[in-house]
């Protein structure tokens, strides 16, 4: 038997337009599976988060409930609260001190002259993140709601994220060798409740904000406060805003 | 038209590959990708699929409205229930509270964590020497926690 030439461009080009048909079918049935929350519309979101030094007690809540709520392995903090004492001019060099993440509270410290006041830190959940950029394989992204998140399933472990990330907020899960951080406990804020460190903390240091929503107390707040990020300077779009941060922060 | 023949060929040879290259493709990307941007969009549902467990200050509320009347009426009415009795989820469901039923914290050790002094902490926050101020009684003596002020 012998193939004609009109057979083989016939077969070839039914060949041609039914593959990616099938292709564009097999899409479809897999697509259904990804079935989203339902009363939950990321487009009506864009998470962020309020801190105001002047609040926070250095309790630690923050730190243990994050652990808690996001099983946080010992050692390894999604959010963690520095104190630093700034001696008094013209010594150049705060001292900053995070003793286990500030999980159980900070030793009394006395320096003379020196001021002194805690700093709660997480991921920044940036616009324009570094961490994003660095990743070879696409499993770090931001969400349309704001988050920088991982797809644990695709990352490799390969820890450019964890290097480029300014603020030091990644880690490599030891159990799994890939790399984790704040989800600003997505599944939570998904839920309509608040992260667990706004849920534990006693003075309000910290507010989950939503961008979207009008009626948040955060635009007030952005606008009758002197409100920062951190590292301004690198256009990282963070979105922690702190309210009476000093220079001296890093 | 038989020079024309090998051109059909290597026609026929840029087709395959091209089929091939679809059909890796579709074997490969994950479902969902590019949905919302250069990741798989189950991986939100992933992280989302994640249970809670701090129930929140509300779902408190619906069974122990007594003690959140109390507490709002106080000095620690901005301090949420779980700041000072963990992670509830687990006790504050609504069909059986009675698993996982709270143990009481110990006022030694969480007071401190809060009211220890230190000079970090913001001077109009209420803080006390723990040791000196309550001689090694524990706190809840005499103050009620969920109404501190004496
Ligand atoms: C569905 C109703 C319900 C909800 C919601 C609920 N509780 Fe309770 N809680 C109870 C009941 C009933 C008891 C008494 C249990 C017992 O004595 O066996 C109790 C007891 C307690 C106790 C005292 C335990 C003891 O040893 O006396 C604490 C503390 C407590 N709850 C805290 C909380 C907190 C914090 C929340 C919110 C996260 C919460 N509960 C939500 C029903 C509820
Ligand atoms: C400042 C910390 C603090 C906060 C905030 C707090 N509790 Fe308590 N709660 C305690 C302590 C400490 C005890 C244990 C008292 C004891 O040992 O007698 C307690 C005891 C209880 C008990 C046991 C019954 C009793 O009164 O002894 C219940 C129920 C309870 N709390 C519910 C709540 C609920 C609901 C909220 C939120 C509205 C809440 N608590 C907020 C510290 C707190
Ligand atoms: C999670 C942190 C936290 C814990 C734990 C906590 N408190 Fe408080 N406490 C606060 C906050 C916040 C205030 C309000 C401070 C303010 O009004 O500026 C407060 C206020 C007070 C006040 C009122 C001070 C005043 O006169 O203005 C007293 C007294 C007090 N707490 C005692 C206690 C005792 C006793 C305990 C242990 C049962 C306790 N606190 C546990 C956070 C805490
Ligand atoms: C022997 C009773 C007693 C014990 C025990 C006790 N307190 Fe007090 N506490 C008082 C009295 C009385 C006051 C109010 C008078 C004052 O302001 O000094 C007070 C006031 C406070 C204040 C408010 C101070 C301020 O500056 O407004 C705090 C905070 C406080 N106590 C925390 C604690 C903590 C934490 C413990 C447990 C380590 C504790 N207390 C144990 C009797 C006690």
């Amino acid at each position: 038997m012998s193939i004609t030439r009109r057979d083989l461009v016939t077969n070839a080009s039914k060949l041609l337009v039914l593959t990616p048909a099938a292709a564009a079918f097999l899409a479809c049935l897999k697509g259904e599976t990804a079935e989203m929350e339902p009363k939950y519309k990321m487009a009506d979101h864009y998470w962020a988060m309020t801190i105001d030094i002047g609040k926070c007690i250095g309790c630690g809540n923050c730190v243990r409930a994050c652990a808690t709520e996001n099983s946080v392995p010992d050692g390894y903090f999604r959010t963690w609260v520095e104190r630093y004492v700034v001696p008094a001019w013209p010594d150049e060099h705060p001292d900053v001190d995070s003793p286990d993440g500030g999980k159980h509270g900070f030793p009394p410290k006395e320096k003379a002259g020196a001021k002194s006041f805690f700093v709660p830190k997480l991921c920044n959940h940036c616009a324009h993140s570094p961490c994003v950029q660095v990743c070879p394989v696409g499993a770090t992204f931001e969400s349309p709601d704001g988050l920088v998140l991982v797809d644990k399933t695709y990352c490799l472990g390969c820890r450019y994220c964890v290097q480029a990330c300014p603020y030091g907020c990644r880690y490599i899960d030891p159990d799994k060798q890939v790399v984790d951080k704040c989800t600003l406990c997505y599944h939570r804020i998904s839920k309509g409740l608040t992260t667990a460190c706004c849920e534990t903390c006693p003075t309000s240091a910290r507010t989950l904000a939503d961008l979207k929503n009008p009626n948040d107390p955060i635009h007030e707040f952005l606008r009758t406060n002197s409100v920062q990020v951190l590292k301004p300077h690198m256009a990282t779009g963070a979105k922690l805003y702190y309210k009476g941060l000093d220079e001296s922060v890093r | 038209m038989k020079d024309a023949a090998h051109l059909i060929r290597l026609a026929a040879v840029f087709a395959a590959g091209f089929i091939a290259f679809l059909l890796i493709r579709q074997a490969l990307v994950p479902a969902g990708f590019g949905k919302y941007g250069h990741f798989r969009a189950g991986a939100l549902d992933d992280i989302r699929a994640r249970k809670v467990s701090f129930a929140g200050r509300e779902q408190c509320a619906i069974c122990h409205d007594d003690r959140v009347k109390e507490l709002h009426a106080g000095k620690h009415a901005g301090v949420g229930c779980e700041a000072c009795h963990e992670a509830q989820a687990k006790h504050a469901q609504l069909d059986d509270p009675s698993t996982g039923k709270p143990v009481l914290p110990d006022t030694k050790v969480l007071c401190a964590r809060c009211h220890e002094k230190n000079n970090a902490k913001p001077r109009g926050f209420p803080q006390v020497a723990t040791a000196e101020h309550s001689g090694g009684e524990p706190c809840k003596s005499c103050h009620n926690p969920h109404s501190p002020k004496l």
